[in-house]
């Protein structure tokens, strides 16, 4: 059986390729810290040597649009085209082609139906900065194939955050039972508190610190019942309009378990906080 | 009132560098052109007959007038994406980086203590 041999969450913060490759006289102070501890976090994912990577992220308006909005979506096809003209426009991201694995998304597809997730699918998915930011940060050298799985974050209503956690769980046990010899990390971003196009937004932290601080601490800790005690969509909006993207972790905390994180990072940015987990499955951990 | 409508709108326009030029040049044509002819558009040969924008909606989208369509409900990503696209570089030579997003969020702040306009559509 194939093999899950790390669990990254992280934030997806569009800026940090244009925030780092700048004329360093232009860049803003944070650049060179941002830079190293993107780096460090890289390394948690090259040293498990993966050949596939399943990769969560949550299309904002790019290839998916409120005439035909799925809450979950996996893309099955031979490879996938990345970034869209305004992604380029607005955050300097170049285009990309990822290699997709169409007989493992075939497999996962399948699996998760049978876990009672009827999730819809794409043969032709344009991927956007959700996944290649990823890419950017943790596999810049862009040489992995990837099943792609997108979740709705943006377009209410929104699944419960229990029914993320458990499409974590059920994304793990599919990973467990894919009939290969292949060595696989899970990979998803999404945000701690976030505001956009709102009264909150671009301040010198993220709209409601506290928060992020506390979210922090029960992802480190692993910490679910915590989490599903104290975080509802109504809580989310109020910590942030665009808070919602903090489903994403809770579902990637499905896919490692309620385990604590082997690795923890973050970084204070003007108006969001950056976080860095990394989960190894226990049996293997050193 | 169609904040769906509003969001195709926002939506259509965005992502196309051809449309984005012609509503900044000429916002009060293109809004029309756009009710005309690619609001309806649904692929190369459908049309759809059932939107259509409001006086309010209208204006506001003739007006770039973001926190009238923040005030309706338009989605926030959408509508923050937007006038990025046509304000964010003129904004950044002349004050500088964020000036743009910060001007965006003061304008907004009676909103910041009260539950906001739902996007749900």
């Amino acid at each position: 059986m194939a093999q899950l041999v790390a669990t990254l969450a992280s934030t997806h913060h569009p800026f940090y390729l244009k925030a780092t490759t700048m004329p360093p006289e232009q860049q803003m102070p944070q650049a060179p810290e941002w830079k190293r501890k993107v780096e460090a976090y890289r390394e948690t994912l090259a040293r498990t040597k993966p050949d596939i990577l399943v990769m969560i992220g949550s299309d904002h308006f790019h290839q998916i649009f409120l005439d035909n909005c799925p809450q979950f979506l996996i893309g099955k096809a031979p490879r996938y085209d990345a970034t869209f003209y305004n992604e380029e426009r607005e955050f300097g991201i170049p285009k990309y082609v990822l290699e997709g694995d169409e007989a493992m998304s075939r497999f996962m597809h399948q699996h998760l139906m049978d876990q009672d997730f009827d999730f819809a699918f794409s043969n032709e998915l344009k991927i956007d900065h959700s996944i290649i930011c990823p890419i950017i940060t943790v596999r810049p050298q862009n040489d992995l194939p990837v099943v792609p799985i997108y979740t709705n974050i943006f377009a209410p209503p929104l699944p419960s955050p229990r029914r993320f956690y458990n499409l974590g769980r059920a994304i793990r046990k599919a990973i467990d039972d894919y009939p290969s010899d292949k060595r696989v990390a899970a990979i998803g971003t999404g945000h701690l508190s976030l505001e956009l196009g709102g009264p909150r937004q671009f301040m010198e932290t993220g709209p409601d610190p506290v928060f992020d601080r506390q979210a922090i601490e029960w992802l480190r800790n692993g910490d679910i019942e915590a989490i599903l005690d104290n975080v509802s969509h109504e809580s989310m909006i109020k910590s942030g309009n665009a808070t919602q993207g903090f489903l994403n972790f809770i579902l990637m905390l499905g896919v490692a378990g309620p385990e604590n994180a082997d690795y923890v990072d973050n970084l204070d940015l003007f108006h969001t906080m950056e976080a860095y987990f990394t989960w190894y499955p226990k049996e293997q951990a050193a | 009132m169609s904040k769906y409508y509003v969001n195709k709108f926002l939506f259509t326009v965005d992502r196309d560098p051809e449309y984005l030029k012609r509503y900044i040049e000429d916002p009060k044509s293109f809004v029309a052109t756009w009710e005309q002819s690619i609001g309806p558009r649904l692929n190369d040969a459908e049309r759809s007959t059932v939107n259509s924008l409001t006086e309010a909606e209208r204006q506001a989208l003739v007006n770039h007038d973001y926190v009238a369509l923040f005030e309706m409900g338009a989605h926030f990503f959408l509508n923050l994406t937007m006038y990025i696209g046509i304000y964010d570089e003129p904004y950044m030579e002349k004050s500088g980086p964020l000036s743009f997003q910060r001007e965006f969020a003061a304008k907004l702040q009676h909103w910041r203590d009260k539950d906001y306009p739902s996007v749900e559509t």
